[in-house]
């Protein structure tokens, strides 16, 4: 890219997928991506900074725009919480349904910002790559269905007991009889494996096929520049990537919809006894 | 696509993010906005009781300006009839005062009357004696004494 230089395709490509990794450990394994880590933990300080600043000024006598405008997020989550998930709600549900889709909005919106603009920002701070968008890793997109399954567990046990969960475990939802138990409990596993897979790879697909399109027209764009009718690519592409980003907000605010819902489903089901 | 201890320092992020919300973010929100809607319901219900009251007061105080105007009206009538009674009263006694004046005018004419009768009657009598005497005083002419005499009678009737 700089200085004249031609990439290939692929190379292309691959400088704008390799994550700015840190080796903590011997192994693949123990590898941190530091560019979604922080870029993570900035949008969030920053997201439920403004959330916090503004619940903590907030007024229950006439609301600033900058209240009401946050009064109108949390009403959102509020009602869709109150829509699927029937027991108290205000205690750990319906927060965790909102930080869930801030962070989600958030991060899904930095597809927003041109890759090779910010690849020439992040340059001084990892030369072979910086990811900006968190849920484009797998490992941010599975962090988030972790966290999410072990709230489920946990409201599950709370619910019904450990006692009541593990009769659960095998007793449902075929029926109690000894000879059913294996496969309850199987049945039981692929449904607790299948929510955290089915909730992050969702995401993670939809923002990981996303930023592809929009690395494959800029490539177009980079490379036509080097060709005599050099304009024509650059128009097209700009085109087609005006296009699909202003598609993108949709699939940005849709797919963090879908995954607070998501959320919502699953915290409610852990609720419900069998 | 390849999973690492970037996921784990997610989760833990993640929690912690989670936990910030449910500390910091969800309850003062939640408090302000249910402070305010019981507020608006709190505004609502004092404006329906305002209302209801307006309009007890309303009808009281129709029903005192009935009676109000129905007293004033009887007290017009009772003023009227006062009126017209003292007016009769007044005009009674002003009769009766004058019926009285006049009876005693009469009465002091008729005194009055009488006096000049007798003032009368006692000089006549002493023309009649002043008469007499000048008669008796030349020489007694009976015929002339009895026409003088008669004549005396017929003046005095």
């Amino acid at each position: 890219m700089a200085a004249g230089t031609e990439l290939t395709s692929t190379e292309y490509i691959a400088h704008h997928l390799a994550f700015f990794g840190k080796q903590v450990g011997d192994g693949g394994f123990w590898t941190l991506h530091l560019d979604s880590i922080s870029v993570a933990v900035l949008l969030g300080v920053v997201g439920l900074g403004f959330l916090a600043w503004v619940a903590s000024g907030a007024t229950s006598g006439v609301p600033t725009r900058r209240q009401a405008l946050v009064e109108l997020l949390f009403d959102f989550v509020d009602n869709q919480t109150k829509g699927i998930f029937k027991h108290e709600r205000h205690s750990v549900v319906a927060p965790t349904a909102l930080t869930v889709f801030v962070l989600v909005l958030l991060m899904n919106a930095m597809d927003f910002l041109p890759v090779d603009l910010m690849a020439l920002a992040t340059h001084n701070i990892s030369e072979h790559g910086f990811r900006i968008v968190p849920t484009s890793d797998v490992n941010t997109t599975f962090a988030l269905a972790i966290t999410v399954w072990v709230l489920m567990i946990f409201f599950s046990v709370k619910a019904k007991g450990f006692g009541g969960w593990t009769h659960e475990l095998f007793c449902a939802p075929f029926g109690s009889h000894f000879l059913l138990w294996p496969a309850n409990f199987l049945f039981n596993m692929i449904e607790y494996l299948s929510k955290p897979l089915s909730h992050s790879l969702r995401l993670f697909g939809n923002m990981y096929a996303g930023e592809i399109i929009f690395l494959l027209l800029w490539m177009w764009a980079a490379n036509s520049s080097w060709t005599t009718d050099f304009y024509f690519g650059w128009i097209v592409s700009s085109l087609l990537a005006l296009g699909w980003a202003i598609f993108h907000i949709l699939i940005v605010a849709l797919q963090a919809y879908v995954f607070m819902m998501l959320t919502i489903v699953y915290l409610a089901m852990a609720h419900e006894h069998h | 696509m390849n999973i690492n201890v970037t996921m784990f320092a997610q989760a833990v992020v993640f929690a912690a993010f989670i936990w910030f919300t449910i500390r910091f973010i969800w309850p003062p929100l939640l408090a302000a906005i249910e402070a305010r809607q019981k507020s608006i319901a709190d505004g609502l219900a004092a404006a329906d009781q305002g209302r209801q009251a307006l309009e007890a007061s309303t009808r009281q105080a129709d029903v005192e300006m009935t009676h109000a105007r129905e007293r004033a009206a009887g007290l017009v009538t009772q003023a009227e009839q006062r009126m017209s009674q003292m007016i009769d009263e007044a005009k009674n006694a002003a009769r009766e005062e004058s019926n009285r004046e006049k009876a005693a005018a009469k009465a002091e004419i008729e005194q009055e009357v009488l006096r000049a009768k007798e003032a009368l009657r006692e000089q006549v009598a002493a023309l009649a004696i002043a008469g007499a005497e000048k008669i008796l005083r030349r020489e007694i002419n009976a015929q002339a004494h009895a026409d003088l005499l008669n004549q005396l009678k017929q003046e005095l009737k």
